[in-house]
Order: C-alpha cells, then sequence, then structure tokens
C-alpha cells in the first residue's frame, strides 16, 4: 500500500492530507514533508488522517518527532478527521492528552 | 575429463575442437572454464582477450573487420567486470555484516534474558518471538526481596537494531533504580526521564509495569502508553480490559503516572501482552482483542506457559507463519 501526501501550504497554516497507510515503508516520505513544515515559527501545521485506514507505531513515531520539533520551533501540530483504528492508536499511547487531535471520529473499517 | 586450465592455449584448443566438431562436451567445458574464472576472479573482459588471442592463432588471416569488432566487444564488457566485481565485493560485506548482526543478536538475547521466578501460589507463563533477529519487544521479572514480583513489558517503537539497543539501555536503567522504589508509578517516572533525555525523537517506548504483593495479594500497576491488557476474574468467568491510562514514555519530560491497584482471588489471571499480539493481520483483516480471549478461554485448563505457547501457536498458524511484529504474552494466575 501506498500513501499519498499532498501539502497546501499558504501562509501561516500548511494543510497536509494524507491518503493510504501509514506504515514502517511509508513512514519515511511521511517524515520528510512533515518535518520542515513545523520547522517554522508561527506555523499551523494541519494534518487531515481522513483517508488513511492503517497505521502502525512507526506512524505515531513521526507525529511524536513532529511534536517534539513544534515545541522547540513554536509552531502548531493539528491533527483532525481520523478513523477510528487510527484514533484507538493515539488514544492507547496517551498521545491524545499532548497532541491536539480533533476528537470527531470518521468512520472507518 | 581433462583438468581445466584457465589458460590460453586450453581455451584455444577447446575453442578449435568445438568450431571442427561442434561437440557438446566442447561447450559443457567452456561452461565449466567460465565457472572456474569466476571462482579466480577473472573478469568477462580477460576471457574475451583470451578469445581474440585463441581467434588469431587459430586464423591468422582473421578479417581486419572482425578483429575489430572483438576489440570493441571486448572494450563494451569492461563496465560488466567492473560491475561484476563490485557485486562480488558487496556480497563479502553482507557476509561480514549477517555475522555481525546474529553477533549482537545472540549478545541481546544474553544481556537481556530473563528467569521466569518462582512465586508461592502464582503461576506464571511467559512467551516473546521477535519477528526479525533481533527483538523489539521487552519483558522483565524482578523478585524482590520481600517477595514481591516485578514484571514490566515493553515494546520498543522504531524497529531494528537502534530499537534493541534502546531497549538494553532501560533495562540498566532499571537495574539501578533502588528496591524501595519499585513502585510501578516510580519506575515509569524515572523510566521515562531517562528516555526522554536520550533517545531519538521518533523513537518512543510504551511499557506496562505491574507488582504483585504476595502479602495483601494486590496487583498494582501503571502503564505508559501500553496496549491494555487482561485481567480474567474467575468468581464471575469474565475477562475486562485493565485500564490504565498514561503516555508512552520519551516525549514529555515530567510525565506523572498514576498507579493502580486490585486484589487478586483465587483462579484470577492478568493477562499482558505487546500489540504484536493484537495487530496480527490475517491477510487484509485485523485480529480483535476478543478473539485472543477466545483462544485464551478455550485453552484455560493448561497450565500458564502452556497457555501462552498455545495462543503463539494459534497466531502462527493463521499468519501463515509469517510474524508482522514482535509478540510477547505474559500470563500470570493465583493459584486456587
Amino acid at each position: 500500500m501506498n500513501l499519498d501526501i499532498n501539502v497546501s501550504d499558504k501562509d501561516s497554516t500548511a494543510v497536509v492530507t494524507l491518503a493510504g497507510e501509514i506504515d514502517a515503508y511509508t513512514a519515511p516520505q511521511l517524515k520528510e514533508q512533515l518535518l520542515p513544515l513545523t520547522k517554522e515559527s508561527g506555523k499551523v501545521v494541519e494534518v487531515n488522517l481522513e483517508n488513511v485506514n492503517y497505521m502502525d507505531s512507526t506512524g505515531l513515531g513521526v507525529f511524536v518527532s513532529a511534536l517534539k520539533s513544534t515545541k522547540e520551533n513554536n509552531s502548531e501540530l493539528k491533527l483532525v478527521q481520523l478513523q477510528s483504528r487510527v484514533m484507538r492508536l493515539f488514544e492507547i499511547t496517551g498521545l491524545t492528552d499532548i497532541i491536539n487531535i480533533d476528537s470527531t471520529v470518521r468512520g472507518g473499517s | 575429463m581433462n583438468t581445466l586450465n584457465l589458460d590460453l592455449s586450453n581455451y584455444r584448443d577447446l575453442l578449435k575442437q568445438y568450431i571442427r566438431t561442434q561437440d557438446e562436451t566442447a561447450l559443457y567445458q567452456a561452461e565449466q572454464f567460465s565457472k572456474l574464472s569466476m571462482q579466480q576472479n577473472i573478469s568477462p573482459e580477460e576471457i574475451i582477450n583470451v578469445h581474440i588471442q585463441a581467434l588469431q592463432d587459430l586464423y591468422p588471416e582473421l578479417p581486419e573487420g572482425i578483429e575489430s569488432s572483438m576489440n570493441f566487444l571486448l572494450e563494451a564488457m569492461i563496465s560488466y567486470g567492473l560491475a561484476y566485481q563490485e557485486f562480488q565485493s558487496l556480497r563479502e560485506q553482507q557476509l561480514a555484516l549477517k555475522s555481525e548482526i546474529s553477533v549482537a543478536a545472540s549478545m541481546q538475547q544474553t544481556l537481556l534474558t530473563t528467569v521466569k521466578p518462582e512465586v508461592e501460589g502464582l503461576e506464571i507463563g511467559a512467551i516473546s518471538i521477535p519477528a526479525n533477529q533481533m527483538n523489539g519487544d521487552y519483558h522483565h521479572f524482578v523478585q524482590n526481596d520481600d517477595n514481591k514480583l516485578g514484571i514490566a513489558i515493553a515494546d520498543v517503537i522504531g524497529k531494528g537494531i537502534p530499537a534493541a539497543l534502546a531497549m538494553s539501555m532501560i533495562k540498566y536503567s532499571m537495574d539501578s533504580i533502588p528496591e524501595n522504589r519499585m513502585d510501578p508509578s516510580n519506575i515509569l517516572e524515572s523510566l521515562n526521564r531517562v528516555v526522554e533525555r536520550n533517545v531519538d525523537p521518533s523513537m518512543f517506548i510504551t511499557m506496562f509495569y505491574g507488582l504483585y504483593d504476595p502479602g495483601d495479594e494486590k496487583f498494582y500497576y501503571s502503564s505508559a502508553g501500553h496496549e491494555p491488557g487482561f485481567y480474567y476474574n474467575a468468581a464471575e468467568d469474565k475477562f475486562e480490559e485493565i485500564e490504565a491510562r498514561g503516555v508512552v514514555l520519551g516525549v514529555t519530560r515530567d510525565t506523572k503516572y498514576r498507579q493502580y491497584e486490585r486484589k487478586v482471588n483465587p483462579g484470577d489471571m492478568i493477562i499482558m501482552l505487546t500489540d504484536g499480539v493484537t495487530e496480527c493481520r490475517q491477510g487484509d483483516r485485523f485480529i480483535e482483542p476478543e478473539e485472543v480471549l477466545d483462544v485464551i478461554k478455550a485453552n484455560m485448563h493448561l497450565p500458564a506457559q502452556k497457555l501462552v505457547e498455545q495462543v503463539y501457536k494459534h497466531f502462527e498458524r493463521l499468519q501463515d507463519f509469517h510474524l508482522r511484529d514482535d509478540f510477547t504474552l505474559i500470563i500470570l494466575r493465583k493459584e486456587v
């Protein structure tokens, strides 16, 4: 499975729209695109996960390093429209307490 | 059969024999010749060179065009020769790496080996199977002087060798925590500080730490973002998820971990696992946690160690013997 990454970067907000699976194979591409965005001070990086139907712990690692980078660079990370299976991963790992996650859960398998 | 010599006269004789007789044995010997050449690191362009010289010996009146064309071919083969040499040296390097990794893996095995302790009135089953050569799961038993049993089960996110190294770090930090500070929340808080300072930003660790006290027959536990385990209540014959909230190790510096406790009654079971167990996939289908419980339930009559082995065998079969993630399952059962 692949991961499509679409970045629309306008002024102070970057919207990253993902579709596919985030796993050990696709996580490096995501990291490569996501991390530079978080390095800009004041930037709000919004990641739309509506069409991500699978994510493993490697994917979580990418969001954890993005979160750390926003803390260092004074930017902001926001995850929106997670499918329930993906949401569960963030809940189990307690990351829902420290990452700004829009709790409106989309359907999903 | 004549012994093959990698020399010009031998090649010339073979070639001559073949041109005259179109004999298959000469062709076979040509094949042997090329195999022997590979063993001796003789490059393809050298063989062509031998061919050119043999042709010149056999046909002194060789048309000039043919001779030039052979030189042309020789030039064209040089890159192949270089690529082949590179391939050879890569193959040697790969062998060396492989043996180094297996040394590292067996070292890890030795370092992280944990002995399943004997605790009176408690039955313990534990299984941990790595998906790759190095295990990213970690579990450890500690038995204190006052007979309390500590159990750590962890999953290092980030795979392969860096993950394995992080695990050794965790083990040494845990060994250095003084015995009077072995409360689950305490342990997770200290480990969190260690991991937060030391680990690459995309790596983190989930851990569940439990402490069984035979004195008050209670189980104390805290979780750092670890896959929830299950509690089997024997009196009601029911499984429930062990709820314990807490963020994974290594993300924020001063995380506090809540500690929970519950009384363990005879026949009750505490089931701890890593997501290799619940993230099993059969083709495109995920194995739901309920299925794990079904398998445990069906095999509950077995001794704890046999039980965990049976669960592993069940999922191993489902996954066509291919494990996507490390698999660790620990079951404690209070004897009746």
